[in-house]
């Protein structure tokens, strides 16, 4: 499309800018704070950056806070990225698996199967925290890496991508694997798994942010310090009661919190975007 | 090599009857076209003999085995599809490669296979792009080599032509023909492209609502068609079909116009026939020439090698069309004497539709 109205431009960019500036002005309050000492910070947060940059961030990862139950953020972030990895991956494989059982196999009762999984979708952890949490317990998973993961590990949306996908990947490509004496597992790791790349990644991303973030599963089922994830663990470092925040010290733990996503979205786009260039279906 | 016998092979979803009990057999080396309209089964016998669905009834065999229970791969044949059916994310070396690694075949064994394929059918330089940086023709090539590779007992084609552009078509079907003439491979082909049909087959099976309703050479065919629907779907343009009453050695066309008729069968004196004569089989008489009818003319269809001209017999209130050699001085409206040569005149009876002359 050939436009010259120069008037529409300049406010699609003014609101481009603005647009621009709310998001990132938050993150450079928290970088310059991050910057200074904690005496600094009661007055209000300067506009330029202190000196205190890495003693703020040497302290933060390997000791924490003064705040009570403020673990150090680097077990924190290990404990984040566990959990968020073993959540996307584990989410991955569940749901690839379980859409190829429903596309690609005969079955009684593959529609009342398919059916169930979507109306879990209704069902989000927040819903079913309470017997989620007594299984849990039952179970002895509290305080452990595999209760953050396992009951979050499930997930319809991507069953139902992946099913999706599926049914859009031509019948004849089967039939030529059938011909070509490719068994049913033959057949998914050489010609579904390969194709369904992108959906992957795309979904890895989404995945990971969801793990990453996740909040009140973390806090129920974690009473060990060294089990805190880091979403949790910023709450934390805040809940200090009438002592003084050390708001320098939380600002760079949610610095160091935003990291790891940013990095996953950045370095899977690239993936993603090759995976769709190359691929053709 | 080996030859593919179907015994009355039926096929029914639910109560559905898709084929009504074929009777085929393709000899070792031959290459038999199936053809018939959209619907008519021809591709759901093709996948009954490959394997990707189940028999109802009857038995196929290739090569002396029953192969009813088995699984396509197990039945030593090789299908090439409609749209190809490559694996996008393969290279070509690879999508050719894939069927033989299944197999277990030895690296050494299968490089060797792939490039004597890809040497036959012009690939060599694309081994390692992808399907979707190849042309139609390109991934048609690709699609065969994938058959020929595993030198099965036979080739089973699924209307592998019809995706691409009618210069392309013609090219490939030379090909195709050239190949399975080189290789011997039987062969078994769906189309629904007649010409293609009567171009690449040593024989032919006209399909129709999931019945054979002939099977002969193509020439054969065209020239004693067994029934109605055989005579109107092979050949272009279509056999024009007039009804006829049969009276005395004549046929009577219309309010008293009669032909000559010497080759009707004995014992169909005085009744209802469908006439069925070729557009080609017309001939204008020469002047001096006694003229069987006259023609009038509607339309005139200039091709530059040949000329269709559609009109109607004077008295007869059917179409009928009329190929010419050349571009010959015909206009709207002009009257043309024509010769029915006794020997292209097809009677069918009108009921049945089944051939009545010999």
């Amino acid at each position: 499309m050939v436009e010259r109205r120069p008037l529409w431009t300049f406010f699609t960019h003014a609101v481009l800018l603005l647009g621009l500036v709310v998001t990132i002005f938050p993150i450079y309050v928290a970088l310059v704070a991050s910057s200074h000492d904690t005496t600094t910070l009661i007055a209000g947060v300067p506009m330029t950056f202190g000196t205190h940059f890495f003693d703020n961030y040497a302290r933060v990862i390997l000791e924490g806070t003064a705040a009570p139950g403020a673990a150090p953020v680097g077990p924190m972030l290990i404990n984040s990225a566990v959990m968020a990895l073993g959540i996307a991956v584990g989410k991955i494989v569940i749901s690839i698996l379980s859409a190829f059982a429903v596309v690609y196999f005969r079955f009684p009762l593959r529609m009342v199967c398919f059916w169930l999984i979507f109306a879990t979708l209704m069902l989000p952890v927040e819903v079913r925290i309470l017997p989620t949490y007594e299984v849990i317990a039952d179970l002895s998973m509290l305080n452990t890496h595999v209760g953050l993961i396992v009951p979050l590990i499930a997930s319809a949306t991507a069953t139902f991508l992946f099913r999706q996908f599926f049914m859009t990947v031509p019948n004849e490509l089967v039939e030529a694997a059938r011909i070509d004496g490719a068994g049913p597992l033959r057949f998914f790791k050489d010609v579904l798994l390969p194709l369904s790349r992108t959906n992957m990644a795309a979904l890895f991303v989404i995945l990971f942010l969801y793990g990453w973030n996740q909040y009140l599963w973390p806090l129920l089922v974690t009473t060990d310090e060294s089990m805190y994830t880091i979403v949790m663990g910023i709450k934390r470092m805040i809940a200090v009661g009438d002592d003084v925040v050390e708001w320098n010290l939380a600002m760079a733990a949610a610095i160091l919190a935003m990291l790891p996503p940013v990095a996953v979205v950045v370095i899977m786009q690239r993936l993603f975007v090759k995976g769709l260039v190359e691929v053709e279906k | 090599m080996a030859s593919i016998t179907l015994s009355n092979v039926r096929k029914s979803y639910g109560t559905t009857h898709v084929i009504h009990g074929i009777d085929l057999t393709v000899h070792d080396g031959e290459f038999v076209v199936i053809v018939g309209p959209s619907g008519c089964g021809k591709s759901t016998l093709l996948r009954l003999v490959a394997g990707l669905e189940e028999i109802t009834e009857g038995t196929v065999e290739i090569g002396g085995r029953v192969v009813n229970h088995l699984e396509p791969k197990d039945r030593d044949i090789a299908m090439v599809f409609q749209n190809y059916a490559l694996y996008p994310h393969m290279s070509v070396r690879q999508n050719m490669a894939y069927g033989l690694k299944m197999r277990k075949m030895s690296k050494a064994d299968i490089e060797k296979r792939v490039n004597w394929a890809a040497g036959v059918l012009q690939l060599s330089d694309l081994l390692d792009r992808r399907p979707g940086q190849l042309s139609g023709g390109q991934r048609q090539r690709v699609a065969m080599g994938r058959a020929m590779v595993r030198s099965p007992a036979a080739f089973l084609f699924d209307e592998p032509l019809s995706n691409l552009d009618a210069k392309l078509r013609v090219q490939m079907r030379l090909e195709i023909k050239r190949l399975q003439q080189e290789l011997r491979t039987t062969s078994l082909y769906v189309t629904h492209d007649q010409v293609e049909a009567m171009t690449m087959a040593d024989r032919l099976v006209v399909m129709n609502a999931g019945v054979a309703e002939q099977v002969g050479t193509p020439m054969e065919i065209y020239e004693r068609p067994r029934t109605v629907f055989v005579a109107g779907f092979i050949g272009s343009p279509n056999m024009n079909f007039l009804p006829a009453r049969l009276r005395g050695g004549m046929l009577e066309l219309g309010q008293g116009l009669l032909v000559e008729c010497p080759n009707a069968p004995a014992g169909t004196d005085g009744r209802d026939v469908t006439l069925g004569i070729r557009p080609e089989h017309l001939v204008v008489a020469k002047q001096g020439e006694p003229a069987d009818i006259q023609f009038v003319v509607h339309m005139v269809e200039p091709l530059g090698a040949e000329t269709l001209v559609h009109g109607r017999f004077n008295s007869v209130e059917t179409n009928v069309a009329l190929r010419l050699h050349g571009t010959p001085n015909v206009w709207r409206d002009a009257h043309l004497p024509l010769r029915l040569p006794p020997d292209a005149l097809h009677l069918f009876d009108p009921a049945s539709g089944v051939r009545l002359t010999e």
